[in-house]
């Protein structure tokens, strides 16, 4: 790579308006927040204090294995949601029986939160990992199957009529008509989905004790979701705060590999 | 321009003129006869009457532009012709093959009729190679490597040389008609069936539009059913003006055109020229005020 081109555009990056704009924003609420701390208008524990338990989990095993449980079960759940979910989406897109018959389940069993379906799981699964990890997977389920839904049908009629009249024949359309025009839809029920996995999968670990996996070379742990319910009742405030933080984090990073993902395979959607 | 007699109008079908569009046996030809055509939308009765007892005939090799109020029938003919929709009654072939009729109310699709759409259907998640070597690759008529060859002489051939690797949403509107058009003739139709396709285009790039596609039939002599709305461009690029009543549709006038090909834009200025607009001003005046009085307003 030329390495000129790229600090040209590293320097880009760095002065353009939006980085600048977000790292202000940041900074202002920090030290809003600290300022709240210190003077005593919020018990939430101060940004500076947060940072000093921050650095100090950096080095614990057991920080880490937390992250890698929660991320273990809301990818496990997530990859599931998507296996199923976008063929049945695309079935339900393109085959009338199939959608009569699957939608109206579908939208009775949708409304129900994820979380509703924990006790129910627990009684179900034989392991309180698969019992999270449906849940998980519910979360992620219905946002890909509606967005798969929606953006089959909303494949312009004249497309199809293009690829009939150009000799497709019903393989063809599939596969070069409904699923490049549907890919959007999947990479947007994606990103919804995985951000309900998180949501779902730290609750889920709350309510369940961390489930049934439990330590790995040393470290202990219970996931993202456990590890904030252990700091609360062994009232470690700040740790609360890193857990909350870790969930964020994790949540944007999921959500940016699968928009950079999105942008690779949807080459013709790139900002011109 | 000469001073020619006056044109000649037709009330009724003439044959076409021998077209020296291919056979035996390059294949091609493409003469479409339209005879009594219905269609009904909704019940019989009660259901609304698209077309009515239409017939024309589309010579092989001719440009036939159909012009008629907004909402008269014209795309519903066309889309019967293309195989999209189904007809109530009445026959439509293409050269000796029925293509709908009392046995087969719809005609299938097929690449010996392919449609530019008003508001284009390239394919957005496909480059432009890729849309325009479609055709003969889904059809297994070539290979990748041979369509992409293909592709790329005709888009050559229709001056976007630099652009197979672009994608539609990253070029012009004019452009992506120039495209679509290619990619029609790709699949080497029959018959051309353009609906509006320069509808949604500022005049100037119409202007451009209109000599690039008398180039391409100069050069392809592939029949073209072409709909339009703009009076001017149907004289300026028909060999056949079909004036469609309001709805039901079917023909009030037919012209035949008789300003020699290869035409440019010198002859909008021809005194036979706005004869032939004035004539056909006149026609298409009498069904809009009948559509209008109808409720039927121009969109």
């Amino acid at each position: 790579m030329d390495p000129t081109g790229r600090s040209a555009r590293v320097w880009a990056a760095l002065s353009s308006t939006k980085i600048w704009r977000g790292t202000l924003a940041t900074m202002i609420f920090l030290v809003l927040w600290e300022a709240a701390a210190r003077t005593g208008i919020s018990r939430i524990p101060a940004p500076s204090a947060v940072a000093v338990t921050f650095s100090e989990l950096m080095g614990d095993p057991s920080y880490w294995f937390s992250w890698y449980l929660s991320t273990q079960r809301v990818f496990s759940g997530f990859i599931a949601a998507m296996l199923l979910g976008i063929p049945l989406g695309l079935a339900m897109a393109v085959s009338r029986a199939i959608y009569g018959t699957v939608f109206p389940i579908f939208e009775v069993l949708r409304p129900i939160p994820p979380l509703a379906w924990v006790p129910a799981s627990i009684i179900f699964w034989p392991t309180q990992e698969l019992s999270i990890a449906f849940v998980t997977f519910l979360g992620a389920f219905y946002a890909v199957v509606i967005n798969v839904i929606g953006g089959a049908q909303a494949i312009d009629m004249r497309f199809y009529q293009a690829a009939r009249s150009m000799g497709s024949s019903s393989w063809d359309i599939f596969r070069r008509i409904i699923l490049p025009g549907t890919l959007p839809s999947i990479i947007v029920g994606a990103t919804v989905g995985i951000g309900i996995a998180w949501a779902v999968v730290v609750a889920a670990e709350m309510i369940s004790g961390g489930g049934s996996a439990g330590s790995m070379g040393g470290a202990k742990g219970g996931g993202l979701g456990f590890f904030i319910w252990n700091s609360y009742v062994g009232g470690s405030y700040t740790q609360i705060v890193v857990g909350m933080i870790s969930i964020g984090i994790a949540g944007y990073i999921s959500s940016a590999l699968l928009r950079k993902l999105g942008d690779l395979v949807t080459p013709w959607l790139r900002e011109q | 321009m000469s001073s020619e007699p006056a044109p000649v109008y037709e009330p009724s079908i003439a044959p076409p003129a021998p077209s020296p569009t291919r056979r035996p046996d390059g294949s091609r030809k493409g003469e479409i006869r339209i005879e009594n055509v219905v269609k009904v939308y909704g019940s019989q009765t009660a259901g609304i009457r698209a077309v009515d007892n239409c017939s024309f005939d589309v010579p092989a090799g001719k440009i036939t532009v159909v012009v008629g109020p907004s909402g008269c029938g014209k795309t519903t003919l066309l889309n019967a012709i293309a195989g999209f929709h189904s007809i109530t009654s009445g026959t439509i072939c293409l050269d000796d093959q029925v293509l709908c009729g009392p046995a087969r109310p719809k005609a299938n699709p097929g690449p010996d009729r392919i449609v530019v759409f008003q508001n284009g259907a390239l394919f957005p998640w496909k480059t432009i190679i890729e849309n325009v070597a479609f055709g003969p690759m889904v059809q297994g008529l070539l290979s990748r490597k041979q369509a992409y060859a293909k592709a790329r002489t005709m888009l050559a051939e229709a001056g976007l040389r630099d652009l197979e690797s672009n994608y539609p949403g990253e070029i012009s509107s004019g452009m992506r008609r120039r495209v679509e058009i290619a990619r029609a003739l790709m699949n080497d139709p029959k018959v051309l069936l353009l609906d509006e396709p320069y509808r949604a285009l500022d005049s100037l790039t119409k202007s451009v539009m209109h000599e690039a596609l008398l180039e391409t039939f100069d050069r392809n002599q592939v029949t073209v059913f072409f709909i339009t709305h703009d009076l001017e461009e149907a004289i300026f690029l028909g060999h056949r003006v079909v004036i469609m009543t309001t709805r039901p549709c079917r023909p009030k006038k037919i012209l035949n055109v008789d300003i020699p090909h290869p035409r440019d834009y010198s002859v909008l200025t021809a005194k036979r020229f706005r004869e032939y607009l004035d004539e056909t001003v006149e026609a298409v005046h009498e069904e809009a005020l009948k559509a209008f009085a109808a409720g039927e307003r121009e969109r």
